[in-house]
């Protein structure tokens, strides 16, 4: 790569995009993908990272509504987009009940995949919100937890699914 | 306990962990979350050879990139470290000779993490390639291409052998002798967190280091090592951890590296580690070959084990010389064994280092020994389940190397697991592909000796109340995931009769936090829930003494319960907790209290017996499903039963979480997880290199084809832990391999000998099964090692004394 294409490369560009449910302007290096922009550009912290190559799932947020791999998106990928992340979830002070049930059933221990599968698992209760033990494990596959073993953040998801449809368990 | 005993309150009832709101927001900063002014970004240059020498280095390129303000070599750090005293055997950046493919070199501080990348390219490295030692069997046969110019000889680390008692005379005179091989693959611990660091220097010119660390206290003492700068001039705060499992516990060369390169520049500097990075890192499980040698009566008891091991350590010493002593020191927990001799080699390879992973060393040995029995049983006609539990070790008794075995839950975990499984039903009974495997194991609640040698508390916690009604715990703890800050509020909360919420913890904070030695060895429950005690109930002491006038009766009387302070006799009389404070505080002063803990001395006085003692000992009988496809090999494990010793849950939910988190990362390392290295082809390269520096190579279970797994916690209080509750954050990991490979046996009828139990191996052994062969798949040979001559200790039932035996052999007399 030439000298005046890495100078280029590194003029920030602008954006505008939902976040969170806020409009964003945000300028920033072009090269940088989706999670580089929420983690450094706009201290969203909370989406975390295990490899920035689609393999772990810890960057998962929801965009347009569906779970996507935020290190897999380029950030100028999502103009005019709606990105959700963890940090959007709370009403206030109160938990959305994905975040109240893995904090009761054990679905968060080290803490550091939860806001990939909470933004997962909300992903999937949007459009299923009564889906088996078995389809939790499938659509939650693709992240990885090396603390859990799983199975109380299946739990946490079926307290969650029935909390959100009305029936507490 | 002065005051009268209560009903638990906080204690054994499942509750939100206190730090779960903000790891459930997004909130929690872990080290890579933290940003400060004027921060600049570092990357490690890593050697590409796996073994040579660095004739020379030229930064100069790469010091005049734009945005690049420093580039460290080795020469900026002429002091090595190394976890363990005897092994100081590395540097931040290797200043003269690389030993595996990934040793840094060299470290670029620039603006951006993109900037200091693009320097990396421009340093200009000259190696010449070293003759490369890939296996244990190389190592041991070349001796003359020596990775380190220190240990006991050639590639040989270290060396180990113990014997209790005369093993050869009792193995003469044992009914039937087993000898079998074993093998246990390499693999890494894959944190979800890939490790970061922050160095600053903070308002008062001092180091400031934010990083994931298991042990800060341990980091501490190797910063002002490694950079000659006083401990009180260096604060590590121990940032929680996504993840450690072992894999945090050595200091790395990135914490010294952005150390240095803050103290030179004045300016933050931060760096993260790529994933490929953290693979390199590594510090995981040794791959160990294991021969075991045991005597069993008739009717099915132990005589003697001759327990031999071949560790391949990579490339630096990290705990290798614990990591050496675990491969035998817990073998004779669990069950009686008269006599016991191991002997435990650990050499040198060019390849990561290997250090402790969750069981540290003792999962391999136990794999082979669990595997033995389930062969034992079969040779014996009797069942594997009943074999154990005829045999566990006595409550209070101690081992033939003199270990003490505090209280034991064993044959109630194995009753247990028989009967939620429905063992009897199952084993030996199921159709063809279909079978069930049952195997046990122990773990210490903490080590008994500190990583360096020193009389001090392992444990520290200060209590500090005021008026408010607000307690904070200070404690050097670190928060890894396993909810230690959960057992440190719950221990402080059921003390003092107040709710968990009250209760702030200040943990892993060397500036702040008395001493705690660290996570690992799964004794932070023990030693700081010990320390926590000590420090609350002196704390309840001094605010009984001071209300009890008011409250009209003793300080005996005096009780804490649900956030009040009351007249045992006539709760109605009484005050609320921050009343309470206020009214000691008052007489008292501004009122602090300290605990600490310091483990009891170890029976066996014999030079290297500090190694295995514990103040306690948790214990697992886990029984695993499994469906084995006769065509393709597939491996299928449909659920998993275990129960586990616990002595008590502090926070069940919590605790059955730790379980199935063990039982989980045991699995894998049954089945697909090995960190494995293969030869470039020699056209290209000499280079040794890793097979998989990927998560997507690196096969771990996901949430498809994790089982459910059935939790049993067996509760039986333990004298030496805090309300009784011994570890879990590593015991329940350990029975699971060999529970898998008996399975897989009584499903199909081969042997896998050796980890992880992949489908080509089975493959290969029903192969060998259909022509009529010996259907086993596993090592076929243990190389000549250069065993020491054993230290030789008589056991307590032989007329030992715990030391040394200047007593002749053999005794002429088998054991009993
Ligand atoms: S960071 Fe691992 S998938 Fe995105
Ligand atoms: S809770 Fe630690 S990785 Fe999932």
């Amino acid at each position: 790569m030439s000298g005046t294409a890495r100078i280029e490369r590194r003029r920030n560009v602008q954006l505008r995009l939902g976040v969170n449910g806020e409009d964003t302007e945000v300028s920033f290096a072009p090269y940088k993908t989706l999670l580089e922009l929420l983690r450094e550009d706009l201290g969203l912290t909370g989406t975390k990272h295990g490899c920035e190559l689609g393999e772990c799932g810890a960057c998962a947020v929801l965009i347009d509504g569906e779970p996507q791999l935020a290190c897999l998106k380029l950030a100028i990928e999502c103009e005019g987009c709606s990105v959700e992340t963890i940090e959007g979830l709370a009403r206030g002070k109160e938990l959305h009940p994905l975040q109240a049930a893995f904090a009761d059933h054990g679905g968060s221990q080290c803490g550091y995949c939860t806001p990939g599968v909470i933004m997962t698992a909300k992903g999937l209760l949007d459009h299923e919100p009564e889906p088996s033990r078995e389809r939790i494990r499938e659509a939650t596959a693709g992240i990885l937890c090396r603390c859990t073993g799983y199975q109380q953040i299946v739990d946490a998801i079926e307290h969650a699914a029935a909390e959100l449809r009305g029936e507490r368990k | 306990m002065s005051a009268p005993q209560k009903r638990l309150e906080v204690v054994g009832r499942s509750r939100r962990r206190v730090d779960a709101r903000a790891k459930v927001l997004g909130q929690l900063r872990f080290a890579d979350d933290l940003v400060l002014p004027r921060m600049l970004h570092a990357k490690l240059l890593r050697s590409p050879h796996p073994h040579a020498v660095i004739e020379s280095l030229d930064a100069s390129r790469a010091r005049s990139h734009p945005g690049v303000h420093l580039v460290l070599t080795g020469r900026d750090f002429p002091v090595p470290f190394g976890i363990m005293p005897v092994s100081q055997d590395e540097y931040p950046l290797a200043p003269e000779r690389v030993r595996y493919v990934g040793d840094p070199v060299a470290a670029v501080i620039a603006r951006d993490e993109q900037t200091a990348g693009e320097a990396l390219e421009l340093i200009e490295v000259k190696y010449r390639a070293l003759p490369t030692i890939a296996t244990p069997e190389e190592a041991l046969a070349h001796p003359e291409t020596r990775i380190h110019d220190y240990g006991e000889q050639g590639n040989i680390h270290r060396n180990q052998a113990y014997e209790f008692g005369d093993v050869e005379d009792a193995l003469a005179n044992a009914d039937h002798v087993f000898e079998d091989l074993f093998f246990y693959e390499g693999n890494t611990h894959l944190p979800m967190e890939q490790q970061a660091s922050l160095a600053a220097i903070d308002g008062e010119g001092k180091l400031l280091l934010s990083s994931s660390t298991q042990n800060p206290h341990y980091l501490h003492r190797q910063l002002a090592q490694v950079l000659q700068i006083p401990a009180a001039q260096i604060r590590v705060i121990a940032c929680p951890n996504g993840g450690g499992f072992g894999g945090k516990c050595d200091p790395g060369g990135h914490e010294f590296v952005v150390c240095k390169a803050a103290l030179l520049l004045g300016r933050p500097v931060k760096i993260g580690l790529t994933r490929q990075e953290v693979f390199y890192v590594h510090r995981g499980r040794h791959p160990v070959l294991m021969k075991l040698r045991t005597g069993v009566s008739r009717d099915g008891r132990l005589t003697a084990m001759h327990l031999q091991t071949l560790l391949d350590g990579g490339a630096y010493g990290s705990h290798g010389p614990a990591s050496t002593f675990y491969t035998g020191v817990l073998t004779p927990v669990t069950y009686e064994l008269p006599r016991f001799k191991f002997e435990a080699c650990r050499v040198f390879t060019n390849k990561p280092a290997c250090g402790p992973k969750r069981g540290h060393g003792t999962p391999q040995p136990r794999f082979g020994q669990e595997v033995q029995l389930d062969k034992i049983a079969e040779k014996l006609r009797l069942d594997p389940a009943k074999l154990r539990l005829n045999m566990v070790t006595k409550p209070g008794s101690l081992t033939a190397s003199w270990l003490r075995v505090g209280t034991t839950g064993l044959a109630e975990c194995i009753r247990k697991a028989v009967e939620i499984s429905g063992w009897k039903a199952k084993h030996r009974k199921l159709p063809p592909g279909r079978g069930v495997g049952i195997a046990c194991s122990t773990y210490m609640c903490g080590a008994g000796v500190s990583i360096y040698w020193n009389k001090m508390p392992h444990s520290g916690v200060q209590l500090l109340v005021d008026r408010s009604g607000q307690v904070t715990v200070f404690c050097g703890s670190t928060e890894i995931g396993q909810g230690s800050d959960d057992v440190l509020a719950a221990i402080v909360a059921e003390v003092l009769g107040v709710d968990t919420g009250v209760v702030r913890c200040v943990t892993g904070d060397t500036g702040l936090t008395p001493v705690d030695l660290g996570s690992y060895s799964s004794r932070v429950t023990i030693m700081m829930g010990n320390a926590a005690m000590q420090a609350a109930e002196r704390m309840r002491e001094q605010i009984a003494g001071s209300v009890c006038e008011t409250l009209g009766t003793t300080p005996e009387r005096v009780a804490f319960s649900q956030g009040r302070v009351f007249a045992a006799e006539d709760p109605g009389k009484g005050m609320s907790f921050a009343e309470a404070v206020a009214i000691t505080e008052a007489k008292l002063g501004t009122l602090s209290t300290v605990g600490s803990y310091t483990p009891p001395k170890p029976p066996g006085k014999y030079k290297g017996g500090g190694v295995g003692p514990s103040p306690a000992y948790s214990f697992s009988a886990c029984v695993v499903a499994v469906e084995v496809d006769e065509k393709t090999g597939w491996i299928h494990v449909p659920k998993i039963w275990i129960a586990h010793d616990i002595g008590r849950a502090i926070n069940p939910v919590l605790a059955r979480g730790q379980v199935i988190g063990g039982v989980y990362m045991g699995l894998g390392e049954a089945l697909m997880e090995e960190q494995v290295f293969r030869r470039l082809p020699p056209k290209l390269s000499a280079a040794l290199v890793h097979r998989i520096p990927s998560m997507l190579d690196y096969k771990s279970l996901t949430a498809l084809d994790m089982p459910e797994v059935e939790v049993a916690l067996i509760e039986d209080p333990d004298p030496n832990c805090p309300f009784g509750a011994k570890e879990v954050g590593q015991g329940p990991l350990l029975p699971v391999m060999p529970a898998v490979a008996n399975a897989i046996y009584d499903a199909v009828g081969v042997r896998i000998d050796e980890l992880p139990i992949t489908p080509d191996k089975v493959l290969a052994a029903l192969e060998l099964k259909a022509q009529g062969k010996t259907p086993r798949i596993g090592p076929a040979r243990f190389p000549e090692v250069p065993y020491p001559k054993p230290m030789f200790v008589l056991p307590p039932w032989e007329g030992g004394d715990g030391n040394e035996s200047k007593m002749p052999r053999p005794l002429g007399v088998a054991a009993s």
